[in-house]
């Protein structure tokens, strides 16, 4: 028979669609409306899975996103996720899961071998061997560890689907849509606040939906549930957010939610993500968590067919689902006999119902009584029976003396159990509030709010369904009054039945049993027995903290929701401790595990990072020029011709500028304008060099300190007018030079009357170098005379190119005759396309960065970044001509005076010729003095650049070395693994030495 | 994402819109020459790093560009004040107390 | 102290674990110590280890505010690397290696030093020039780093997405073969055990609340939630706390203390098998024993002693991830947490004498501390016991930043042109 545990009717499962899924391959069916767990219990299914460490049959024991066993892994168009909680999986037609953690079969798994052998593996037993022999950890021990640990497998192909991200304000946030939260959500909406509620679950509801025995306003739960979402649904000051999980609680009341969209429809819109994120910043947070219900510890507590007494509940009235057909109640608390009645109206046997409290509430015994049902009080089960589903259950009487009388053997298929309830303080504790014990309530309810958040109902230890609404009410009025102000008359809904419960127990049942064979388990995941956490205090572990991460209790994907706090009761005995000595762990976001995928959100593919692209961008894509990533930015690398390689390309590249000429794309290049009377007073304090007396007109070289003394930046600088200059900085520090000086402009110095802007994204910029580099850009320059006397070196005009208005320098990165042209970037790539059709006329090339390179290190030029590295300073690099002596003060002056940096020994900027001029040394190599150090030597420097100069038709090298301004012709040697390579250290300027190429 | 406010733009914008620039108050000496190597030290690398409420820089990077103090409490991220440069340091002890209470 | 072994695990498997001993003891402190280290972290616990293990000195107690190993010892991504630029930096990590490699053996402790390899990825022309700098520098000083194209690091770590395709390509990677990654609990619980049965005594929940110093300036001891405890030296090992600590004794430190964040996927099967960096775009990943991914984070731009950061940080963090490991996009994040560290202005950790007599500090290791800490340990019980530094650790001054002699590990993979 299909579906041998579905009852007759009820629930909310739509019985009229009929879905067809496979679990391990076998097909089932379930309906729609059904979890993967309701539909596997339907079926009859309680094995769903193996534990982590003993590899124990496991069955489903929650109805919730705490489920610690069934586990299992969803298929999809090939994609895998593993680690999916069944009471969370939708069922939809066709759905393909796994189970997890078994080898070959969940039937018959090989790991299950540690459970027998689970004596010689009691909690931390890994610290304690595997040590010998010593290379055998990582090599032997270690992989066979890793393999028989996870849960599922990963998966393995890249994820195809895509997540979504979503900003959103809200006056009042809740969290939570059990009868507190959709209390609060209606009294808040009803006061005009912009509400967000949003729930974990598929519906609106929480525990409502699970309700059979209560009314409010006269309906039952599950319409009045109905009506007040259709009410909310109805207002445009609301939104409501299903299979969403409120997962984060951050500073400043920001909270992250995640929306689950497509994962439980068969075949979901290509277009819609599978998730999305939601980051809300809400004025008040109302949590309305609710409380879980805990484990009983007692052993062989974990076999397959035992459920937490709210879950069966759950599956009967919610799914329609029994179970079981002979069922055992064991409890300590009012609220499980519920389940045993509600389980016995649908006739389902109740064996017994096995009450731990010596005296049950008396109005419980009689409508017991009036079912037939066998009441066990002052009993506890001592154990189970049944390898993949229990079969039976041992009961135990408590004896006064504290001791356990053996109470006799009940058969059963099915056990639920209640040790009480704990109320959900994950959000609250994320917010960072701290915890507090209510010895009344016996459990941790939320102390003093330290954001603008209040939890209502369950979450804060408050049962019993007309209190829980009444909070849920008045909390959303005054979430909503403290956000908006504004308040409203509202009708609070009144409910009959679904009292608040007494009772409940916490930590290990005693029992008749031999203690060291049998295992009752805290942490069900993790497989963490009550022996365990004893052992960790016998083993001197105090702090809750060390009994977790010696034990791992609670820290499995439950993060030990379930497991805490019987964990804390086990440890406060073993220690002789009041409980709140214990200490508490704390708990961390998620709430609940999630998608890598949802916080990566869109930043994928090309929105990884934005790409800067210059205006020559799409010429050089189409003339097959190749790009490297210099920050965010794309800069053309080099350019190849007719199969070139880079060599090859950088070699041609350079000759042709030097002997004809070259363009080069510069407008990555940072660019600051500095304007106002005391502009070359702020240049002046800057910069290590004078400004005040450069003309206008005139450019000059500058050189960036920070206050530490070391070089951070260099770049021309261009004076335009008295009261305006224009400064270039490197491409990767144009940010930062742009802050800093902005950082002493407006906090040293702000007498200073001196406006700067960032204007990199303003110009487009061509450098034209080569001895023809007049006669290209003449045709199109007007208002400069471009004559050598007029417009020397180191200069610059307004112009115009192609009669647009441009700012027009003659300046020179490669030692050639050069220009750069600054045009308005919208100009760009007229100004590019213009060039690079002009200089084919002049058997010129446009060339790269890599080029560059080349052409500056013949020329000695450093780059700060690669030259240079944070620890150079002006002297270091040979550059003391850029510090102006009678300065008063610039940044980094104090510095430069402070003892190591006037030290001796300081590493120098020097050239490098190998011995051999076929030899290219490696940028990186290390210098040592010794033809073969010793390993330990310390070098002497580095090489910083390192090229093949057409030029020179040698390698070429700059390094720093220490004295080596000293060291001209001496020889000194860069080790490689290869043997050492001689080298010659000499000047740092290798071409042209008397400079006469750029003055012509 | 802390929520930071602009006292010159009068805006309340989170934290991605804003750079922190490190501690508040420390002045550069104003004749560097004259200032010796322990001085210089402090200037440059020496922060209280306070537990608890501490004045920092904050710069309206995505925004104005001002930059402005704040004063916050490094252990609970609460933010106290909010004031241009130039104004003077409020009293901590007395924003402390306030926070309290 | 009974020693671990297998034998010794299986005959207390017949006797049901219930003779096991304490690890260490919960002592009341005494009313004097010859030295007093604040801060049971693995530094600090290391620290009086070797103290007493290799320099006699015995009569010492470690305070510690919280539990031991509960600082940043118990929240870092467990990495393990000496790969350094600097020679001074290469010196310490590389010796911290050294005494990892047998750790496990001479605490009689399981470590887990796991040498599966750290890999560095190099994503622009000048991440390569980096790597390569490195790799030349710690060859000269005798530390392993090896260069791999992208192919061969897809080798190493078949995971990884070497496509031309994605916004920054992996141009190739720096793989330190000895480096890989230790359980970080085992190793303050290892010193711990260690150091308590050499005598030491450990005594948590205890705050530090002053520190004494006499008419001559010289620390005279500390004042503890505990009462007052009589110490001639004392040293201080308080990661994030640092700060406050020193200024009890009126040292102003060159430290910013940031919350770094780090974060676990839920456990899975063996899908990864070394370590894996990429300081060019954020990305720091490994796969515990347990089968969880440990990915570590950045640190938010603000100092805070929350132990919380912003999600924009770990978004940024996890997106790196995607980006390199597509597949693992599908994984879920099990647990997300953060550490406070404490940074000094040239990202190399202060291991030092101070201008107060009898104070030392041990401080300044940033985000990557873990990997030090028996080296750390073992330098700085040098230091305390003879009142000057080793070799190892002379260089790691506080009076460098006064003079300039910096050990700039940031600086050298300064951003370029």
């Amino acid at each position: 028979m299909s579906q041998p545990f579905r009852t007759e009717k009820g629930g909310r499962i739509d019985r009229s669609q009929q879905l067809t899924f496979t679990f391990d391959g076998e097909e089932m069916q379930g309906h729609q409306g059904d979890t993967l767990a309701s539909a596997l219990l339907a079926n009859g299914v309680h094995l769903v899975g193996r534990s982590f460490k003993y590899h124990r049959p496991r069955g489903i024991l929650t109805a919730g996103s705490e489920e610690p066993n069934a586990l299992v892994g969803v298929y999809r168009n090939g994609d895998q996720t593993p680690n999916l909680r069944a009471t969370q999986v939708e069922l939809y037609q066709g759905l393909e899961a796994i189970s997890q953690n078994r080898f070959p079969s969940l039937g018959f798994d090989v790991g299950a071998v540690n459970d027998r052998l689970s004596m010689f593996f009691p909690a931390g037993f890994y610290y304690k061997t595997f040590m010998w022999p010593k290379s055998f950890w990582d090599k032997v021990y270690e992989p066979v560890i890793r393999a028989a640990a996870g849960l599922g497998k990963p998966p393995k192909n890249p994820d195809h689907d895509h997540y979504g991200n979503l900003y959103a304000h809200c006056d009042v946030l809740v969290a939570g849509s059990g009868p507190a939260g959709l209390a609060a959500a209606l009294a808040a909406a009803e006061t005009g606040a912009k509400v967000l509620l949003c729930d974990e679950q598929a519906e609106f509801g929480g525990s409502l939906l699970t309700e059979a025995n209560a009314t409010i306003d006269g309906k039952a739960p599950a319409d009045w549930v109905a009506d007040a979402v259709a009410k909310l649904q109805a207002m445009d000051n609301v939104t409501l957010l299903s299979r969403t999980t409120a997962f984060g609680y951050f500073a400043h009341n920001y909270i992250a939610l995640v929306e689950r969209v497509t994962e439980h429809l068969p075949t979901p819109d290509p277009k819609l993500p599978r998730e999305r994120l939601w980051q809300v910043r809400a004025k008040e947070v109302v949590i309305a968590a609710g409380s879980i219900e805990r484990p009983m510890v007692f052993p062989e507590n974990d076999r397959p067919g035992i459920l937490l007494a709210e879950a069966g509940r759950t599956y009967l009235n919610r799914y329609g689902v029994k179970v079981g057909h002979k069922v055992v109640v064991a409890t300590a608390c009012d609220t499980a006999w519920q389940a045993a009645f509600d389980l016995a109206d649908h006739g389902v046997e109740v064996a017994a119902i096995v009450e731990m409290r010596e005296t049950p509430p008396e109005s419980l015994m009689s409508i017991a009584k009036a079912r037939g049902i066998r009441v066990e009080a002052g009993c506890i089960v001592t154990g189970t029976l049944g390898r993949k589903r229990i079969k039976s259950a041992l009961l135990g009487r408590l004896m006064t003396s504290g001791q356990v009388a053996s109470g006799g053997q009940v058969d059963c298929d099915a056990l639920l159990m209640s040790g009480g309830w704990t109320p959900t303080v994950s959000l609250y504790s994320q917010s960072r509030g701290k915890v507090v014990w209510d010895a009344d309530k016996g459990a941790y309810v939320p102390g003093k709010s330290v954001q603008k958040e209040r939890s209502v109902g369950a979450a804060k230890g408050l049962y019993g369904l007309q209190a829980t609404l009444e909070d849920g009410y008045a909390a959303g009025e005054e979430a909503a009054k403290a956000a908006t102000g504004k308040s409203a008359t509202i009708t609070y809904a009144t409910a009959t039945g679904g009292e608040a419960g007494d009772g409940g127990t916490l930590g290990a049942l005693p029992h008749d049993r031999n203690a060291s064979r049998v295992k009752a388990f805290v942490d069900y995941q993790n497989d963490v027995t009550a022996k365990d956490v004893k052992l960790a205090v016998r083993e001197g572990m105090q702090s809750i903290e060390h009994i977790k991460r010696y034990t791992t209790t609670g820290m499995a994907t439950d993060q030990g929701r379930l497991s805490n706090m019987n964990a804390l009761q086990i440890a406060s005995g073993a220690l002789e401790r009041p409980m709140t000595d214990v200490g508490l762990t704390t708990f961390r976001l998620p709430y609940t595990p999630t998608t890598f995928g949802v916080f990566a959100g869109v930043a994928r593919g090309d929105f990884f990072d934005p790409v800067r692209k210059t205006p020559s961008h799409d010429w050089v894509v189409d003339n097959g020029g190749v790009f490297e990533d210099v920050g965010q930015w794309k800069r053309t690398w080099y350019f190849p011709k007719n199969g070139e390689d880079m060599h090859a390309a950088v070699a041609r590249e350079c000759k042709t500028v030097r002997d004809s000429v070259g363009l080069f794309d510069a407008s990555t290049l940072g660019k600051i304008e500095v304007v106002g009377p005391d502009s070359a007073e702020f240049l002046e304090r800057m910069y290590t060099n004078p400004w005040k007396k450069l003309a206008p007109g005139r450019c000059r070289y500058g050189l960036l300190l920070n206050d530490a003394g070391f070089i951070t930046d260099d770049g021309v600088i261009g004076r335009l007018a008295e009261d305006r200059f224009h400064v270039t900085t490197t491409t990767g520090g144009a940010p930062s030079v742009f802050a800093t000086m902005e950082d002493y402009l407006q906090t040293e110095w702000p007498d200073l009357d001196v406006w700067i802007t960032s204007t990199t994204e303003q110009y487009a910029v061509a450098a034209v170098q080569g001895p023809k580099a007049r006669e290209v850009i003449a045709p199109f320059i007007e208002g400069v005379d471009l004559s050598n006397d007029a417009f020397p070196h180191m200069s610059v005009r307004e112009a115009t190119f192609c009669g647009v208005p441009c700012r027009l320098f003659r300046i020179s990165f490669t030692g050639e005759l050069g220009f750069e042209i600054n045009v308005p970037r919208r100009h760009g790539k007229m100004m590019w396309e213009t060039l690079a059709k002009e200089i084919e006329k002049h058997s010129g090339t446009t060339y790269g960065t890599e080029t560059m390179h080349v052409l500056r290190a013949e020329k000695g030029y450093i780059i700060v970044g690669q030259d240079t590295d944070g620890t150079v300073t002006p002297q270091d690099a040979g550059m003391t001509w850029a510090i102006g002596k009678k300065k008063f003060d610039f940044v980094g002056k104090r510095g430069l005076e402070r003892p190591d940096l006037v030290a001796d020994n300081r590493k120098q900027f020097v050239g490098l010729l190998t011995k051999d001029p076929k030899v290219k040394l490696e940028e990186g190599a290390q210098i040592t003095t010794a033809e073969t150090p010793a390993t330990g030597t310390p070098a002497e420097g580095h090489v910083t650049s390192s090229y093949y100069s057409p030029a020179l038709d040698r390698s070429i090298a700059l390094a720093v070395v220490k004295n080596g301004h000293a060291l001209d012709g001496k020889t000194l040697y860069v080790p490689m693994p290869e043997g050492s390579i001689p080298v010659e250290v000499t000047g740092t300027v290798f071409y042209d030495k008397e400079g006469a190429r750029i003055n012509v | 994402m802390l929520l930071v406010y602009c006292p010159y733009c009068g805006v309340s914008r989170p934290e991605t819109e804003f750079s922190c620039r490190g501690e508040a108050h420390i002045a550069r000496p104003a004749d560097p020459s004259q200032t010796s190597d322990e001085d210089w030290v402090n200037f440059l690398y020496m922060r209280s790093n306070s537990k608890g409420v501490y004045v920092e820089r904050w710069r309206h990077i995505h925004g104005c560009g001002r930059f402005f103090n704040a004063v916050r409490n490094t252990v609970s991220d609460e933010f106290l004040k909010f004031y241009k440069t130039g104004e003077p340091m409020p009293d901590l002890e007395e924003l402390a107390k306030e926070a309290g209470k | 102290m009974k020693r671990y072994s297998f034998l010794e695990l299986a005959k207390n498997a017949f006797s049901a674990h219930q003779n096991w001993g304490r690890q260490w003891r919960s002592p009341e402190p005494k009313t004097e110590y010859d030295v007093v280290i604040v801060g049971a972290g693995g530094h600090g616990l290391a620290t009086a280890y070797y103290l007493a293990k290799e320099h006699g000195v015995r009569n010492v107690a470690v305070i510690e505010k919280g539990w031991l190993g509960g600082g940043n010892t118990g929240r870092n991504t467990t990495i393990v690397r000496s790969n350094y630029l600097w020679e001074e930096s290469a010196a310490l990590y590389n010796h911290a290696i050294g005494l990892w490699q047998g750790l496990s053996q001479e605490l009689n402790y399981n470590v887990m030093y796991s040498a599966r390899g750290v890999m560095m990825l190099a994503h622009t022309v000048h991440d390569v020039q980096v790597a390569q700098r490195h790799i030349h520098a710690n060859r000269l000083a005798g530390v392993q780093n090896e260069w791999l194209t992208p192919e061969k690091a897809k080798e190493y770590c078949p995971p990884l997405n070497i496509s031309k395709n994605i916004r920054y390509p992996v141009m190739g990677a720096a793989l330190q073969r000895v480096g890989g990654t230790a359980r970080h609990d085992a190793v303050a619980w290892g010193y711990a055990r260690g150091a308590d049965d050499l005598g030491v005594d450990i005594i948590q929940n205890c705050a530090v609340t002053g520190i004494r110093r006499g008419q001559d300036g010289a620390v005279e001891g500390v004042e503890t939630s505990k009462g007052f405890i009589k110490a001639k030296k004392i040293g201080v090992v308080a990661a994030g706390h640092t700060s406050t600590v020193m200024d009890m004794a009126g040292v102003r430190m060159p430290l910013e203390s940031f919350p770094l964040q780090a974060l676990v996927s839920e456990p899975v099967k063996p899908a990864f098998p070394c370590v894996v960096m990429s300081n060019t775009i954020h990305a720091y990943i490994s796969q515990s024993d347990k089968g969880e991914l440990v990915i570590g984070a950045g640190t938010d731009q603000f100092i805070s002693y929350s132990q919380t950061g912003g999600i924009h940080i770990s978004n940024h963090t996890i997106d790196a991830i995607c980006e390199l490991f597509p597949h693992f996009r599908r994984m879920r994040m099990l647990r997300n947490w953060g550490g406070i560290v404490d940074v000094t202005p040239d990202r190399s950790p202060i291991l030092s004498k101070t201008p107060v007599a009898g104070l030392y500090v041990n401080c300044g290791w940033g985000t990557g501390g873990f990997k030090a800490t028996p080296g750390s340990g073992h330098v700085f019980a040098h230091t305390i016991a003879k009142d000057e530094p080793n070799p190892i650790n002379a260089p790691f001054t506080i009076d460098r930043f006064r003079t300039g002699r910096l050990i700039d590990e940031a600086a050298a993979a300064a951003v370029a042109h």
